[in-house]
């Protein structure tokens, strides 16, 4: 399963490489990393087929995770549609309710619980 | 004709007797002028019955000069000067007369009339110089009248400008306390848009703390199972892991630090010491904090952030919390214009707010100050207020979100403080520039 995380905090990558250490090793997930709405967008206009699972936060400089989520919910709006969940560190309610509304199918708050998170890949992998 | 003489000695000391009766000298010289007074008329009738007139002459001329010269040499009877020289003919007069009688006397006799007239003259002439010298010091008289009105009346004046200094400087303490405390709420106001950014920026590398260090006990039970295997290759693979995490937690803790410092410094009281600077690391703190500030208390603000920074930047001395808080003022102004145009232009709308350092260098060739740019593509400053911006209380935000000080206190710490320059461009509706100096 190809998941592509997008943050722009550098050393998000090596933690998600490290807490799903096993996982990568048993070949289980495949992770790739973007810095910005922007570099994601760039990446997923070649691989956005592969893609299944998008884990984005919402607060970075640029284009913001919500409107990564709309360009992705409109620009490949074609099956295979990816899941896509936001990660924020303000988990209010107008958070939430933009993130649904465009179209997330999960939101998550920062600190990001690994476990629960491996829960949720669980139930997609299914 | 001797009469003269003594005439003019005994009105002499009488005239000097009359103008001091109200000096404060009159007590010392009354009793002293008085007796001179009826000596003269004692001496007259003495050597009137004693010697023939001619001898008298050349006496009474003695007795008047000797009178003369006396007061002369007394201080006391400097004023009277004028008058005492206008004895000196008369003197004259009445010696030759005395002499020339003793001597010839049959051309005397023959020019007898032509002594007795030149006396006369002389005689007149004392009165003559006596009105002028009365003039003269009825003059001086009213000349120190006025003089000692017009020190009164500088007196007052001087006594109801010192109260005024006074009063003003009462007005100017009470004003500066004013000030301080004014810049104390502005501090405080800052801080209240930065607490949003700060909490977010310290959230970040704490999580990053968290999370490393629950991988990293997990890494190490992992390592033991791999140990106990017998799989040393992936032990050693796991305790890199482990030291690069260990690297992670402590960078992520130091940045957790530095930002709880730099609050710390932004809300205390400036302590004014200059420390040698990068600006580029207050540049990028303030920039991210203004921008997680704003971006906390209103969700739908977004911009693009674009910070290029000079990476040869020469350290230079600076108070660092004062410039970081004029560079806070500067981001949360750009985002505020990139916000505030967003509201009404299209959705074609970048937000966009840039910072750029340059070094500066003379001609020689030499790093001369450095150069902060704030740039935004927002609302720019109308043309009617530009003038007005940089004065204290102006503030174009409804009443109660803005002080109306951010851009006078960052005035005068850059320009008054570190004899810096602040210079704005800008066009309504395309954006804002500020273009900050400050000298190496």
């Amino acid at each position: 399963m190809k998941i592509l995380v997008v943050d722009d905090e550098a050393d998000v990558q090596p933690l998600f490489l490290q807490r799903f250490r096993k996982e990568i090793k048993n070949h289980e997930v495949e992770f790739s990393f973007a810095q910005s709405g922007e570099e994601a967008l760039k990446y997923l206009e070649e691989k956005h087929s592969e893609v299944v699972l998008i884990l984005s936060d919402i607060n970075m400089p640029g284009m913001s995770g919500i409107e990564l989520l709309d360009h992705i919910r409109h620009d490949f709006n074609m099956p295979p549609q990816p899941v896509v969940m936001m990660i924020t560190a303000y988990g209010d309610a107008e958070n939430y309710r933009q993130a649904m509304d465009k179209g997330a199918d999960d939101f998550l708050t920062k600190p990001l619980d690994f476990n629960l998170l491996k829960e949720k890949l669980k139930t997609i992998s299914e | 004709m001797f009469f003269f003489t003594f005439l003019a000695a005994f009105l002499l000391t009488v005239r000097i007797r009359r103008s001091l009766k109200f000096s404060p000298i009159y007590p010392k010289w009354r009793a002293a002028l008085t007796a001179s007074g009826w000596i003269i008329i004692g001496l007259w009738f003495l050597f009137n019955y004693y010697f023939d007139s001619e001898v008298n002459e050349i006496l009474g001329a003695l007795v008047l000069a000797g009178i003369v010269s006396y007061l002369k040499k007394e201080p006391d009877f400097k004023s009277f000067e004028v008058l005492l020289f206008a004895h000196y003919p008369l003197i004259i007069a009445a010696f030759i007369n005395g002499v020339v009688s003793l001597a010839f006397p049959d051309f005397f006799d023959k020019w007898d009339n032509f002594f007795l007239c030149a006396q006369l003259v002389a005689f007149g002439w004392i009165f003559a110089r006596f009105a002028t010298s009365k003039k003269q010091q009825e003059e001086i008289k009213r000349v120190n009248e006025r003089k000692s009105e017009l020190e009164v009346l500088v007196a007052q004046r001087t006594a109801e400008i010192t109260k005024q200094r006074n009063e003003l400087q009462d007005a100017l303490k009470e004003l500066q306390a004013t000030q301080a405390q004014l810049i104390q709420q502005e501090k405080l106001a800052s801080l209240g848009e930065l607490t949003a950014g700060i909490a977010h920026e310290i959230q970040n590398p704490l999580n990053f703390v968290n999370n490393f260090s629950e991988v990293s006990m997990e890494l190490i039970d992992e390592m033991e199972q791999e140990l106990n295997k017998g799989d040393r290759e992936e032990a050693m693979a796991i305790a890199s892991d482990i030291k690069q995490n260990l690297e992670k937690i402590r960078h992520h803790g130091y940045r957790a630090d530095g930002i709880v410092k730099g609050m710390l410094q932004h809300s205390r009281a400036s302590s004014n010491v200059r420390e040698p600077t990068n600006i580029n690391t207050i540049a990028d703190e303030y920039f991210r904090l203004a921008y997680h500030g704003l971006r906390a208390k209103d969700k739908s603000f977004n911009a693009e952030l674009i910070a290029n920074l000079d990476p040869n930047l020469p350290v230079i001395n600076i108070v660092s919390q004062d410039v970081g808080r004029v560079l806070l003022n500067m981001f949360t102004n750009a985002f505020y214009a990139v916000h505030d145009k967003k509201k009404t232009a299209g959705p074609d709308y970048k937000p966009k707010v840039e910072v750029s350092t340059h070094t500066i260098h003379t001609i020689s060739g030499s790093p001369n100050g450095i150069e902060i740019r704030v740039k935004d593509n927002g609302s720019g400053i109308p043309d009617a207020i530009k003038d007005k911006i940089m004065q204290p209380f102006f503030t174009t935000k409804p009443a109660g979100e803005g002080t109306g000080l951010g851009l006078s206190l960052s005035y005068d710490i850059i320009v008054k403080a570190h004899k810096g320059k602040i210079d704005i461009n800008s066009k309504e509706g395309e954006g804002t520039e500020f273009v900050i100096f400050l000298p190496a």
